[in-house]
Formats: structure tokens, sequence, C-alpha cells
């Protein structure tokens, strides 16, 4: 075209977020900020717990005092220490794997509706069966190894994972994929660029339920036929009267469990900061 | 910068290469050949509950480098009759010729704009024009240089490297723009590409795409709602009417090629045009 466009030059508009990234500091400070209440909160019933057991309202073999728990964890680190290792190791072996069975049932499934249809209400037995109810049947096949604890930690992690992925991978946009189209995507294109980043912070959802979910797994695993992991330690103090360290197997494995949780959450921030920026931004109120 | 140079030199070959094959160098008003070409088309969707006819007997000849509007009514079949010539929807009667070829299947020679950007949240702006050239496989070093110069006539400047939930409206519409214009295509498809937009954002965004649409010589067919929008941007608004949607009437306002905003809107002849278009449209939902 000849024509001039002199009188139409850009302007470059105004309203436009600035990109700014918050300093360390002001990011401590807001975690801070956000963190204190459940701290507060935290804090008053560890109070409330110390308060009961020194006042001895209720009997010492009941409820022990966090003094007295806090002896067990420091006088035996070592058992404590091989027990929840074997625990962690069972939960992370079985997070992994039902991770990777997921991802694949799930992009399997929403590729073809003919196994979704085949698998969903196998999915769905296998997801309302009672775990502990089918435990004693995996110790019988597999024995007292951390096989049938692995298994079970796999089987109760990988429901919600798959769901969210199926989920994730069906919200697309469809005018992307239509512009996909245009553009000629292959199918393996569209699946690698578009669907698979798009699920990804659903999948990240179902990962953090996953993953608490896998640690109870594994403890009920132990608890039906166990030499080892904190399931065991839990129920042989249990046997023994041993509320101390039974409290104290209780306040490791949970704190595995926020451990794990916690890993998640900064992989997502740190895999997906686009998502947690927005959703940052779109969620919390400033006052 | 030594690189800019060999950059935008390739790019000016491919620019020279394409327009001698879209446009035809006296301009568009002697294109002899359709770049579009609807002929009796028809669209039915059959569902469980209904039927319904979306479009019936719509023909239209859109000239290689026009620049074509439609206006008509909510749900009187606009969408459709994109995504016919996009080839993301097959007729159920009559063809749809892009070029000299019977579109039968998503075409790779156009650029698509949607009312929302639908850009990818994780990529920044300059990536996300980019995906254009990935998908293509096109030679990287070309694709960006076109890419910069896209940036620069959508006035992106600087705004590379933000995610899309960090830009505006208004910019977010013309990355999506740059992504549609990336490859050069010969046909640009706009569904209400400004619908969402402030009035203000969104005749600024008029003025730049009448430029863009000038400096590119591409074959523009776009959607709206907006009659001012219609008749200052198109040489022929299609005017459509309610369901089953056809063309009632094609308009040609005869405004002159170089457009000042606020001179065109004052014209007579782009009062006249508005107000045809308007009776019109009253007509049609009159008539529903
Ligand atoms: N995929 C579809 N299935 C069934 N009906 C559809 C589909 N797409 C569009 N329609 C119907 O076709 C008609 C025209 O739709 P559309 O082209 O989106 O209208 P417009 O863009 O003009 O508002 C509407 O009545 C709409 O409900
Ligand atoms: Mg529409």
């Amino acid at each position: 075209m000849s024509q001039s466009a002199v009188s139409t030059a850009p302007v470059k508009p105004a309203g436009v977020a600035e990109r700014a990234r918050p300093s360390l500091r002001r990011r401590t400070v807001e975690a801070a900020e956000k963190s204190w209440r459940p701290v507060a909160l935290l804090l008053a019933c560890f109070v409330a717990w110390w308060v009961i057991s020194a006042a001895e309202l209720v009997e010492s073999y009941l409820v022990p005092s966090p003094g007295a728990t806090l002896d067990v964890l420091l006088d035996k680190p070592d058992y404590l220490w091989q027990h929840s290792w074997v625990t962690t190791y069972e939960t992370l072996l079985g997070f992994v794997i039902a991770v990777v069975v997921g991802v694949v049932a799930a992009v399997v499934m929403v590729y073809s509706s003919t196994v979704e249809k085949t698998l969903y209400p196998i999915l769905l037995f296998a997801q309302v069966v009672p775990k502990i109810a089918i435990a004693p049947l995996f110790v019988v096949w597999l024995g007292f190894g951390i096989t049938p604890k692995i298994l079970i930690a796999v089987l109760i992690a990988f429901f919600p994972i798959v769901i969210s992925m199926v989920t994730g991978l069906k919200a697309v946009d469809p005018e992307m994929l239509q512009l996909s189209a245009t553009m000629g995507a292959s199918p393996w294109q569209t699946f690698l660029k578009i669907r698979f980043p798009a699920s990804l912070p659903h999948l990240f959802s179902g990962l953090k339920v996953a993953v608490t979910l896998a640690v109870t797994g594994a403890v009920v695993g132990e608890f039906v036929g166990a030499n080892e992991g904190l399931g065991y330690v839990i129920l042989q103090a249990n046997g023994n009267l041993d509320t101390p360290m039974l409290f104290a197997g209780l306040l490791v494995m949970s704190l595995i469990g926020v451990i794990l949780f916690v890993i998640v959450e900064i992989a997502e921030q740190l895999l997906l900061p686009w998502h947690a920026s927005r959703r940052d931004g779109s969620v919390t109120t400033s006052y | 910068m030594p690189n800019d140079v060999t950059h935008s030199q390739a790019g000016t070959t491919l620019e020279k290469a394409d327009v001698t094959k879209s446009v035809t160098p006296g301009g568009r008003t002697e294109a002899a050949a359709a770049a579009v070409r609807i002929d009796d088309v028809a669209v039915r969707f059959r569902s469980k509950k209904r039927d319904v006819t979306a479009l019936t007997d719509v023909s239209l000849d859109i000239a290689s480098g026009e620049f074509v509007a439609i206006v008509g009514p909510s749900g009187c079949g606009k969408s459709t009759l994109l995504k016919l010539v996009a080839g993301l929807l097959g007729p159920s009667a009559g063809e749809v010729r892009l070029g000299d070829e019977r579109v039968s299947g998503p075409r790779h020679d156009i650029g698509y704009v949607f009312q929302r950007a639908a850009l990818l949240e994780w990529r920044s702006a300059l990536r996300n024009i980019l995906l254009q050239a990935e998908i293509r496989k096109l030679p990287a070093a070309e694709s960006r240089a076109r890419a910069g110069e896209l940036i620069r006539m959508t006035g992106l400047e600087g705004f590379e490297e933000a995610l899309p939930h960090e830009l505006s409206g208004g910019m977010q519409q013309r990355v999506a723009l740059c992504r549609a214009l990336l490859h050069r295509p010969p046909v640009l498809l706009m569904d209400e590409p400004f619908g969402a937009l402030d009035a203000l954002t969104r005749e600024q965004m008029n003025v730049e795409l009448r430029r863009i649409w000038q400096e590119t010589g591409t074959t523009v067919i776009l959607v709206t709602h907006s009659i001012s929008e219609a008749v200052y941007l198109a040489d022929r608004v299609v005017v459509m009417s309610a369901r089953p949607g056809t063309v009632s009437e094609i308009i040609d306002a005869g405004l002159p090629a170089e457009r000042g905003y606020s001179e065109t809107m004052a014209r007579p002849e782009f009062g006249t045009a508005t107000t045809r278009i308007r009776e019109l449209l009253g007509a049609a939902s009159a008539a529903d």
C-alpha cells in the first residue's frame, strides 16, 4: 500500500501494570503477616495441652505432658528417625508412582472416550473401597515388606491426581484449540504447548491433596502388618501404653505431611509463577 | 546491534514475496481474484433437542486486500460464518473457497483473532506472538524480526516480556493481533476483537487496525457489534438478518481511503451509511 500513515502513529496506552517482583524482605513480611494467625492458634493449642497436663486434669497415661513427649523426641532420636525415614520413603515412592500413573491415565482418558468410559467406573470403585479394608489383603499377597505400604499409598493418592489432571486437560479454552488448528498444530504440539501447561494448575491442586493422603496410605499399610515405620511405632507404643511415644510418633507423622505439602507448594510456585501471582492477585483482598 | 540489520532485511524480502502473491501491485481496488468466495452456504446444527439453522443462502465475494465488516443481531451466525471461512466448521450446503481452493478443513493460511485474546497465560507477550512461528516451524531469526516489527507497529514495545495478566485488555488484544499477523496470512479473520474494550481504547485500536491493514495489504473480515466501527474500518459492510442468518444488504459507504478518525465521523457519507445500517438492524430485531 502506498498511503502514508503519519497521522496515526501508535501511542503507548497507559494503565498497564508494572512488572514488579516483590523484594525478598517484602515477601518475608507478607509471609509473616499471612502466617501469624495459624501460628498463634497452634501455640494456643500447645499451651492448652500444657495446662491440661500440668494441672493433671487428665491422667498422664492418657495424655502425656508436652515435656514428656519432648523427652521421647530427644531421648530416642535414632529410633524415631529410622522409622520416620521408612514411612517417608514409602510415602514418596507411592506418591511418585501415583503421579506418573495418574497423569498418564488422565491423558489417555482425555484423548480416548472409550478408555475413559472403561476406566472411570473401575477408578471410582477403587476409590470407594476403603483402603484400610483391603490393606490386610495386600499384606497377605505381598508380605510384610514395604511393597504393600507403597501400593496403598499409590491407591489412595492416585484418585485426586487423575481427577484434577482430567479436569485440567478438559478445561482448556476451546478458542485456543481452534487457534492451534488454524496454525496447523499436530496433536502432539497442541498437547505439549497448550493443553499440558494449561492443566498444571489443576494438577498441582490435586498433588497437594494427594501428597498428604500418601502419608496416610503408608501409615495405614504399616498398621496392618509391619515391623518398621511410624505406623509400627504408634502401634507398639499403644500396646505398651507408652503415650509419650505415641504422641511423639503422631507429631513426627504430621510434620512429614506438612513438610511434603509445603514442598509441593514451593514446587508449584517455582514451576508456575504465572499462576501463583495471578491467583494471589485475584483472591486476596488488601484489608 | 549489527544483528538487527540482517533481521529486518530478511523480514523485508519475505514481505515483498508475499505481497506480490496476495495483492496486485496496483492496490486492492483493481484486484481481480476473489480472496474469499462464499457460495450459497447453509449451516445447520443438529442436536438431540433441536435443530438450529444458523445460516441460509449466504453468498459473498471478498476481493483480495479488501476490508469487509459484518454486522448483525446476536446469534445470526456471524461467528459461524468466520469459522466456515477458517475451515473450523463445514457447511451443510454450498461451498466456501479461499483463494482458488475449496475449504475442506482447518486452513493454515489465515490469521484469527477472537473477542477474548486467548493468550497462553504462562507465556510472555513476545512468546505468545511467537507461538505461531513455533507451531508452524518458521525460521526463528526471521520470525523474531517479524515479531519485533509487529510489536513496533502495534505499540507494544517495552511489554515484550510481560505476562498476559500484567497487560490491559487493549494490550492483550494487540498481542493477539500480532500473533494472527506473524505468518503474513493473506486473510485475517476477526470475531468482535474489540468488544471487551472501553470506548477510548477501541477508537485507538480502530485507527491502528486501519493503518496496519493499509501497511500489510491483508484481506480482512471483521465481525463487530459496533456500526460506526464497521463503517469507519471497512470498504464494505455486510448487514445480516436475524436467525436464520442471511445477508440482507451490503453497504459501501464510499469513504476515502485516507481516514482520519474524527474527520471520517463527521462526513455525510458516514452518517448516511450508519443510519441505513441502523434501520436494517432495527427492522431485523423488530421482526424477531
Ligand atoms: N456448535 C454449535 N452447536 C449448536 N448450535 C450452535 C453452535 N454454534 C452456534 N450455534 C447456534 O448458531 C447460531 C449462530 O451462532 P453464532 O454464529 O455464534 O452467532 P453470532 O456470532 O452472530 O452471535 C446461534 O443460534 C447459536 O446458538
Ligand atoms: Mg459471535
